[in-house]
């Protein structure tokens, strides 16, 4: 009888549980469908990845090797560059998430966005599944850097779960900023006002963060910025797993705030793109 | 299924429109409308640009939430199961919705998994769209290599996959040659016959509704002027066209709407795909 009762009153939330899984597997064969054509897509396009590994190059090589012997800078490392490769390594994949939006609006605009609204995809899965292949252009991106970084001796600790950690921070951070480009994006609408945007947010986040210094130097209304930037996490997370310099932090704070920052990226960007198409 | 319900189910209306307004500021571009398509129907609507043909389009699709009325496709109300109604649609935008970074086939594999075909029917249900519009020659090629007729066709194969019970096209033919026309009219014509889709399109093309729409629904500022079959519509105004009842509907009145982007956006999508 109690059971029956208990049948009775619990039916929406028992049918939402119910439904779960079916939404679950839905929002994964979207994210799927969207980051396999991301995927696709950078196979037309190899040139990109290494046009893109530029910018991060020059930092490190020419930016790096300038301030090589700076030991405020260098953070407790004995070499600048060292301490530089896990900042300038989050700051390419920064820079390829930022500007990511920027293919949100183009497809509002020749069509495609109207189309792939009116699909049966959930919009949390497209907007995670975009973020992925985002993430797999930063991932390309880690790639190369850590191939040049290994072949020029810069000295990183190289174990396997410490590069994977620090790899899987760089995505997460990378997805979060690729959403966050989407939600400007689907605010913004046109493309000549997106770059300004985009320039405008990645310039701060970028440099009021330890990507290329250590928080220490800086003065303190700066320092509290950096501490509310998520990208200090992310730097600090990967300098922690790669290099084994802590600077006051806790690696796991830095895998929390930077999957928090995703997920409610995420949840804003799935409510604001459909806003994109009118 | 027996015939009997097979018969049954196919007078059902796909689509029902009670009521319909949809407001843009003070812009009224719905106001009001109602009107129902029958299953297997070939349904027409046209009107001057910004008499709110998209926008009927959008409410359907479930792209824009109506502000009053109700609206069901295919048994489903846009608003409370918009899910549903996005499971049992095909919608292919006036412009281009093709990946132009993606090969033909790839596009179709695509939207094979975007609309949820499943896995194990997937490749079968790709060829059978392929062969349906003709693609078998330029399945490797890139969208962005493609002329105006073969990305319609491919939209069109991209949109069949799931089986749809309603295909919804926004000006399919804008923008090509006759040749191009005459073949997306002719896959489009089989694809009633053979698989009994409904089809809802919007259209500037007057000879072409004439000649491909069952019925016609003419649109001028948010409200329906005229509805009913080609033939019906020239008896009731007494004229030998459907371009002179489109005259005598909407005035002859010279709209000078349209946004700069929207007018920027569709030159350069005629240029593609001439």
């Amino acid at each position: 009888m109690s059971a029956r009762a208990a049948d009775v009153h619990a039916g929406s939330p028992e049918s939402a549980l119910r439904l779960l899984p079916v939404r679950a597997a839905r929002l994964r064969d979207g994210t799927v469908a969207m980051g396999w054509a991301e995927l696709r897509k950078l196979r037309h396009d190899h040139l990109d990845i290494f046009t893109r590994s530029v910018q991060p190059l020059l930092w490190l090589f020419v930016f790096g090797t300038a301030l090589r012997h700076n030991q405020a800078l260098a953070g407790g490392s004995d070499d600048y560059r060292a301490y530089l490769a896990p900042g300038v390594m989050a700051q390419a994949a920064l820079f390829v998430a930022i500007f990511f939006g920027l293919g949100v609006i183009w497809e509002r605009d020749v069509g495609q966005l109207q189309r792939l609204l009116a699909t049966p995809m959930p919009r949390l899965g497209i907007v995670l599944g975009k973020a992925a292949g985002a993430a797999v252009r930063a991932l390309t991106q880690a790639v190369v850097l850590l191939c040049v970084i290994a072949i020029a001796g810069i000295g990183i600790r190289w174990s396997v779960p410490r590069v994977v950690g620090a790899v899987v921070l760089l995505l997460l951070g990378t997805m979060a900023f690729a959403c966050l480009s989407m939600i400007l994006a689907s605010l913004v609408r046109t493309r000549e006002r997106f770059m300004g945007i985009g320039q405008l947010v990645v310039m701060p986040l970028f440099f009021a963060s330890s990507a290329l210094y250590p928080l220490a130097i800086l003065p303190v209304w700066l320092r509290v910025v950096a501490h509310a930037n998520p990208l200090s996490y992310e730097v600090h997370g990967m300098r922690d797993l790669l290099l084994g310099i802590s600077a006051g932090g806790i690696l796991w704070l830095d895998f929390t705030v930077v999957a928090s920052f995703l997920v409610v990226t995420a949840v804003v960007a799935a409510k604001t793109y459909p806003r994109a198409i009118l | 299924m027996t015939a009997l319900a097979r018969a049954e189910e196919r007078a059902e209306q796909v689509v029902l429109v009670d009521g319909l307004a949809v407001r843009f500021g003070d812009v009224e571009a719905v106001a009001g409308i109602s009107f129902d398509v029958a299953a297997g129907e070939a349904f027409g609507l046209l009107g001057p640009n910004g008499a709110g043909k998209t926008t009927t389009i959008r409410v359907l699709t479930t792209l824009l939430k109506p502000g009053e009325g109700t609206a069901l496709v295919g048994g489903h109300d846009v608003v409370r199961d918009g899910l549903a109604v996005r499971q049992s649609i095909g919608y292919i935008p006036q412009a281009i919705s093709i990946d132009g970074a993606l090969t033909a086939y790839e596009n179709l594999e695509f939207y094979g998994r975007a609309t949820g075909v499943p896995r194990r029917e997937r490749r079968a249900r790709i060829e059978e769209a392929v062969e349906a519009m003709q693609l078998e020659s330029f399945l490797d090629r890139l969208g962005r290599t493609l002329s105006g007729g073969m990305l319609r066709r491919l939209e069109i194969a991209t949109a069949l996959l799931k089986h749809p019970t309603v295909l919804f096209l926004d000006e399919p033919t804008v923008g090509l040659d006759p040749t191009a026309r005459r073949l997306v009219w002719e896959r489009l014509e089989l694809l009633r016959e053979e698989a009994g889709t409904t089809i809802f399109v919007t259209t500037h093309q007057m000879e072409e509704a004439e000649r491909q729409c069952d019925r016609i629904a003419i649109m001028e500022r948010g409200t329906i002027a005229a509805l009913g079959s080609p033939a019906e519509l020239r008896q009731r105004f007494g004229v030998p066209a459907l371009e002179d009842v489109f005259t005598a509907v909407t005035g002859g009145r010279l709209e000078e709407g349209g946004s700069f982007r929207d007018v920027r956006a569709s030159r350069r999508r005629s240029r593609r795909l001439a």
